[in-house]
């Protein structure tokens, strides 16, 4: 079966700066596909691409079979698009919204069972401009899936929402994929992609840095485990630091700190077993998709708050992130 | 179980129910705005009847072909609830729609952003129209001024100015960054050309380099022809091309210079 997405050696420059170096990507059909990175890392680039709303300076892109600029009354049929930072009239109301947009599609949604779907139904008769954050943004995601899209391309789906409004974005768009629409999804968010993407590519300085499943990606950095415990005893420290899977160990009070590699954790066990030492309140910090990606990335921006990050202006005047 | 499929309705019938929703949603919009379309209609209206209680402008004239100065002034506020309604609103409105990337939001959906705009100027054209019926009815049952003598070429005047008006909002809109800066443009050029119109200044009582001037302006052309129309003339073709020149050109600019996002 043919790849849904195929995106080969995208490059796009602005004015002589560049946003996307080389970007190669593939998405299969009814994945969730991350795209990650810094901002100004070329992820909303890349995506306008695929959109069709920006012509590739080089590079080929096929989505559905089709390419985004020269079959765009097809493309817009079978393809969501769910922008950053688009909004609606002020004046607008929901029911409206959705009305129209289904309107505008060959074969669209039940646009009354999307509403219903995502809580939207009592808001029916409210404008845009007296919506909240949320609600914005699912009707946002509503109108994405009204012309029932074989793929929806998602740009910081949950930017801007709380915990929880984030987290019931996310078990919709679960519910999404489980309609059988394959996703692709931007975010600089790592819990959003570690939960919902099977697949991701951690774009950085415009260039695909590595590609594969969330979990793929915390192994190789897996090196930089994290062992925390408090003795019962005093430990000689040549024991632990002798040990050939032992990076270091330091002590503060009773709380003794050891850093490995991936099997530094059984070395250390046995060791201290050996010598009958208790280690107590034991935890090992397991490398996870944030530490991948500031091991990769080497940015340290991005993490928690995706609202917090603010880049340079130049930088978001490039890739508009 | 049997699985019925409703065959999609032919593309271009298609096409037309979206520009058709694309309208009906515009013209809704615009209703909506409450405070510009009270001030939009409302100020030529109060104009009017602030003239119409000043006696010595409904003397009649032989110099207006028996009309009087207060008939002459209907073409006037015509033309400005038509200026109100494309220069500082419609402006405001696309600019602002860029501003928010709901243009660029419908370059996504198979509308295309270009149906949005053409549905917005339709809506346009029907407010507008309805704006030309107001004052025309109000002056004619408040004040009892007749209604063009030569009406069809009333119309036909009516429906050029409102097509070169919106040329002239649409390249507001093209050229402004943003809503705001249309506001400031679109107000700047509507008082401009209403001064040319002879909205505080009759254009026959201009000296004659203004009057040059005036019949220049689409707002000039517009108001001596729409007086030439009361008087009971076919106004000469030179109004006739001044708005289409301006209709044309600033309708061909502003969709050169127009960005979606």
């Amino acid at each position: 079966m043919p790849a849904v997405i195929e995106v080969r050696h995208l490059h796009k420059s602005y004015e002589g700066k560049v946003a996307v170096d080389d970007v190669s990507l593939t998405v299969e059909e009814g994945e969730i596909f991350g795209i990650l990175g810094p901002n100004g890392a070329g992820k909303t680039t890349t995506v306008e691409c695929i959109e069709g709303l920006r012509a590739p300076d080089r590079g080929e892109i096929s989505v559905l079979g089709l390419d985004p600029r020269r079959d765009r009354a097809e493309l817009t049929q079978r393809l969501g698009v769910q922008l950053q930072q688009a909004e609606l009239p002020d004046r607008l109301r929901v029911g409206e919204a959705l009305k129209l947009y289904s309107s505008l599609y060959r074969r669209p949604a039940d646009w009354r069972e999307l509403m219903e779907t995502l809580g939207l139904a009592d808001k029916s008769n409210t404008s845009f401009s007296k919506l909240s954050g949320g609600q914005k943004q699912r009707l946002s995601i509503a109108l994405a899936l009204v012309g029932s899209p074989q793929v929806a391309v998602l740009d910081e789906l949950t930017t801007g929402l709380d915990p929880q409004a984030r987290q019931d974005t996310w078990k919709l768009i679960e519910g999404v994929r489980a309609r059988g629409v394959t996703i692709l999804l931007v975010t600089h968010f790592m819990e959003e992609a570690e939960r919902l993407c099977d697949r991701v590519a951690l774009i950085d300085a415009g260039r695909v840095v590595v590609t594969g499943t969330p979990a793929a990606l915390a192994e190789q950095v897996q090196e930089e485990q994290r062992i925390q415990f408090r003795l019962s005893v005093p430990l000689d420290h040549a024991l632990l630091s002798s040990l050939p899977e032992v990076a270091s160990v330091s002590q503060s009070g009773d709380l003794v700190l050891v850093t490995g590699n991936g099997d530094a954790l059984s070395a250390v066990m046995s060791v201290l077993a050996r010598n009958q030492i208790v280690a107590r309140q034991l935890r090992v910090e397991q490398a996870n998709l944030e530490d991948a990606y500031l091991a990769l990335t080497g940015n340290s921006g991005a993490g928690r708050n995706p609202d917090a990050e603010q880049n340079s202006a130049a930088e978001q005047s490039v890739d508009e992130d | 179980m049997s699985v019925t499929t409703v065959p999609p309705p032919p593309p271009m019938i298609a096409r037309r129910s979206a520009l058709l929703q694309l309208t009906l949603v515009e013209l809704k919009l615009l209703v909506r705005e409450r405070g510009r379309l009270v001030i939009g209609i409302g100020l030529p209206v109060v104009l009017l009847i602030i003239f119409g209680s000043i006696p010595a402008f409904k003397t009649p004239r032989a110099t207006y072909g028996g009309l009087s100065l207060f008939d002459e002034y209907i073409p006037v506020l015509i033309t400005f609830t038509l200026a109100l309604l494309a220069l500082s609103f419609v402006p405001v409105i696309l600019a602002g729609y860029r501003e928010k990337g709901i243009l660029r939001r419908l370059q996504t959906t198979p509308a295309g952003p270009v149906r949005v705009l053409v549905a917005q100027l339709g809506a346009s054209v029907v407010l507008a129209v309805i704006r030309v019926v107001v004052v025309v009815v109000v002056a004619r049952l408040g004040y009892h001024v007749p209604l063009a003598r030569q009406f069809g070429g009333f119309v036909i005047y009516v429906l050029l100015t409102i097509l070169a008006l919106l040329a002239v909002g649409l390249f507001i809109a093209a050229v402004a960054p943003n809503g705001r800066i249309a506001l400031a443009i679109g107000i700047s050029v509507l008082y401009l050309l209403m001064f040319f119109a002879g909205l505080w200044l009759p254009i026959p009582s201009m000296p004659s380099v203004l009057q040059h001037i005036s019949h220049a302006t689409p707002l000039g052309a517009a108001v001596t022809a729409l007086q030439d129309t009361a008087d009971g003339r076919w106004p000469p073709v030179r109004q006739l091309l001044t708005l289409i020149a301006y209709t044309v050109g600033f309708g061909l600019v502003a969709a050169r210079l127009f960005r979606w996002g």
